[in-house]
């Protein structure tokens, strides 16, 4: 169809045919804050309506987790839980419950908003408000499950500790771990809006989601140490590949945080920094560019 | 400039046609196949054009508009003239192909009310939830929500979960909401054909309370004139995805009413369901056609009509019954034939015609039942297709009132006569 230059000096909303590569509507989503509260309201609080054991189940979830990895890959499969080769100890369960809360969170919200324009196409055929609405308050919903499992790793922490024989420290790279789960954050929803976009048009790709992530968390240290690659006569070649997964770093660097000791290497920390941004920015644009016209091929 | 609240400046929309979606590969393959084979698509539904993969469909075409502050704009049209998509594209749903829209103020559109509402909060909450979806902050809302709660009639139930609310209660606090938003421009896609009569007037009200005195500019999508002229100052008429008249609303409802190529004057029965079933093939109905070429009558014109049927054997005394309703299934009454006789078989035409002098302005259908009366004076259906005959009486009787269904019912009486006057 032919171009046509419209006219439109002087309006306050100019809504044209052409859209420029970065206008993400930030600032009109931050003016829908209220929105964005009152939808990870509606998550949480509908997510538990109607069961007996309500939040609780936030934390049943990755308990059982944990027990079963604490059981198969420690106790049957015995792999190792030591990040760096040394003289330390770290006790399995809190080992498996970080890993586990730490991917749950990123799995989940990936999943979901990796669904925003699918599941949410009666409403946003309706009405519209920034769709960025959606996501945002996606993964903020899942940031209170991670909250209250992140309490219960805490408290496990406190009782190892007291119990003692355990290496566990404080140390200033405990500063380091809001860093570390913002990350978290962004990365997954930055994969999460991507996958949505892409899905409006070709359904395929939600099949592969949540097959996708099983496959992908035994690409990352989550049920296992990472001395296992390391130290592996085959696979330690492909250490770098491994830490390109930008998971690895994020999932590394929150043990090193919250246990005291572990591995950090910063190089491969930025490198996956400058992935989570890449990612979540080709998300917002990709995601952008599809909201206008997404309830047109959905 | 300074008041302008709209611009439409050339807005044109196309849809893609044949397009892959909606369809499972099954279907997908044997539509591939049928193409192949030369056959006829057996995934095509009857009456369904056969679109090639890839054609394109203009919604809208080159659509020019502006309104200013405080207008309220009727925008009518058959079905599938592009009013809805050009709601759509108002309330940025979707984007245009080419062209633009400037608004001047926020919008807020009530198209389907009550979309995103929560099953599992309480009215309250989706207050708050519904508020916030259509733009509203908090703060707003804390302003507005006893106003809200008292317009929508259910204070009783505002903190139990809207999954037990009646489809009535439902509807009514999502008009509340939509109807307290503070925004400029409100589109309206014909929400008022909610609730009971009652909340359907008090909307109407509120409307044009907001239009009138608090200067709110309304564009408002109907197919139900009275409503028009009762709300609007202007009207717009679109006809296949283009403007065919901007202006006052009496011309343009002339417009709209003179324009029926697209409705239909005819009526296929043969397809047609029989929930309450009728004698089967000996006596089947087959079409019923509008002789005058259009649906909108006046009230003291003959609605004329030929009706088609087909018997297998001769009946001696047949009727047939035009059974009248309001728009809404109100049961208005009956037109009837007296008997006459099929003295063969085989297909009959029947040239039929009433005076709707009774009805007053508004929408009406008719149910064609056809049955055979015996010596006895007993009634027995031959055929009663629930096909649905759409029709419109548009002008009144000039020396009565303008009518209000809901506190006048649907059927004008007749004047009464004065014998004896002494003053």
């Amino acid at each position: 169809m032919k171009e046509i230059t419209t006219q439109l000096n002087g309006f306050k909303t100019r809504i044209t045919a052409h859209h420029r590569l970065f206008d993400l509507h930030l600032k009109e989503t931050f003016s829908y804050r209220d929105l964005i509260f009152l939808f990870v309201k509606r998550d949480f609080v509908s997510k538990y309506k109607q069961t007996v054991l309500g939040p609780a189940w936030a934390l049943i979830q990755p308990l059982l987790t944990t027990v079963v990895y604490t059981l198969v890959f420690g106790g049957l499969a015995g792999l190792t839980t030591a990040d760096i080769e040394g003289d330390y100890i770290i006790p399995g369960f809190l080992f498996y419950l970080s890993g586990s809360i730490c991917w749950s969170y990123f799995s989940g919200t990936l999943l979901a908003t990796s669904g925003t324009f699918l599941n949410n196409s009666a409403v946003m055929g309706k009405v519209y408000y920034p769709r960025l609405v959606t996501p945002i308050s996606t993964a903020l919903a899942h940031m209170i499950s991670f909250g209250i499992q992140f309490a219960m790793l805490v408290v496990a922490w406190i009782i190892y500790a007291i119990i003692g024989g355990t290496s566990l420290a404080v140390t200033p790279w405990l500063l380091l771990l809001p860093l570390v789960v913002l990350q978290m954050m962004i990365l997954s929803t930055g994969f999460g809006i991507i996958i949505s976009s892409i899905t409006t048009k070709y359904r395929d790709l939600q099949m592969l989601v949540s097959f996708g992530l099983q496959l992908w968390q035994y690409a990352t240290p989550i049920a296992y140490g990472l001395t296992l690659v390391s130290t592996s006569e085959t696979f330690s070649k492909y250490m770098f590949l491994y830490q390109l997964n930008p998971m690895t770093p994020i999932v590394t660097t929150f043990r090193y945080a919250m246990f005291g000791f572990g591995y950090f290497d910063l190089t491969y920390y930025l490198i996956s920094w400058a992935v989570t941004i890449v990612v979540f920015i080709v998300g917002l644009v990709l995601f952008s560019r599809i909201e206008r016209t997404f309830m047109d091929t959905i | 400039m300074d008041n302008l609240m709209i611009k439409v400046d050339r807005v044109s929309k196309q849809y893609r046609l044949g397009q892959i979606g909606g369809t499972t590969l099954r279907e997908e393959l044997q539509r591939k196949a049928a193409k192949l084979l030369k056959k006829e698509d057996p995934t095509k539904k009857i009456g369904e054009k056969d679109y090639e993969f890839g054609e394109t469909f203009m919604a809208l075409e080159d659509v020019s508009f502006e309104v200013k502050k405080g207008e309220r704009l009727a925008i009518i049209g058959h079905n599938g003239a592009g009013k809805s998509t050009l709601l759509k594209l108002l309330s940025r749903v979707t984007a245009p192909s080419t062209g633009g829209i400037g608004l001047n103020g926020r919008i807020a559109s009530m198209l389907e009310v009550g979309t995103g509402f929560h099953p599992e909060l309480t009215g309250r909450e989706n207050v708050y939830m519904n508020g916030a979806i259509l733009g509203m902050t908090k703060k707003e809302i804390d302003k507005k929500i006893d106003d809200i709660i008292e317009f929508s009639e259910v204070r009783q139930f505002i903190d139990t979960p809207v999954k037990r609310y009646s489809s009535g209660m439902f509807v009514k606090l999502a008009f509340s909401v939509a109807a307290h938003l503070d925004a400029e421009i409100m589109l309206m896609d014909e929400v008022l054909a909610v609730g009971d009569m009652a909340f359907q007037t008090k909307c109407l009200n509120k409307m044009n309370d907001l239009a009138k005195n608090e200067g709110k500019t309304i564009l408002y999508v109907s197919h139900n004139m009275n409503t028009v002229r009762k709300l609007c100052n202007r009207a717009m008429v679109l006809e296949h995805g283009r403007v065919v008249f901007n202006g006052s609303v009496e011309e343009g409802i002339a417009c709209y009413l003179k324009d029926d190529e697209d409705a239909s004057l005819h009526f296929d029965f043969d397809n047609a369901k029989r929930p309450y079933g009728g004698i089967g093939d000996k006596f089947r109905a087959l079409s019923l056609d509008f002789l005058d070429g259009r649906t909108q009558f006046k009230y003291n014109e003959p609605i004329v009509s030929r009706f088609k049927f087909k018997t297998e054997c001769p009946f001696k005394a047949v009727r047939l019954r035009a059974e009248a309703y309001y728009f809404d299934g109100t049961e208005i009454g009956n037109y009837e034939t007296d008997s006459f006789e099929v003295d063969s078989a085989g297909e009959h035409i029947l040239n039929i015609s009433f005076m709707p002098d009774i009805l007053p302005i508004g929408q009406y259908y008719l149910i064609i039942n056809i049955y055979e009366v015996d010596l006895m004076n007993n009634h027995k259906v031959l055929d009663q297709p629930s096909q649905r005959i759409p029709f419109e009486i548009y002008e009144d009787d000039p020396t009565g009132i303008r009518w209000n269904h809901e506190y006048m019912g649907h059927v004008r009486m007749g004047k009464i006569k004065v014998s004896d006057t002494s003053f």
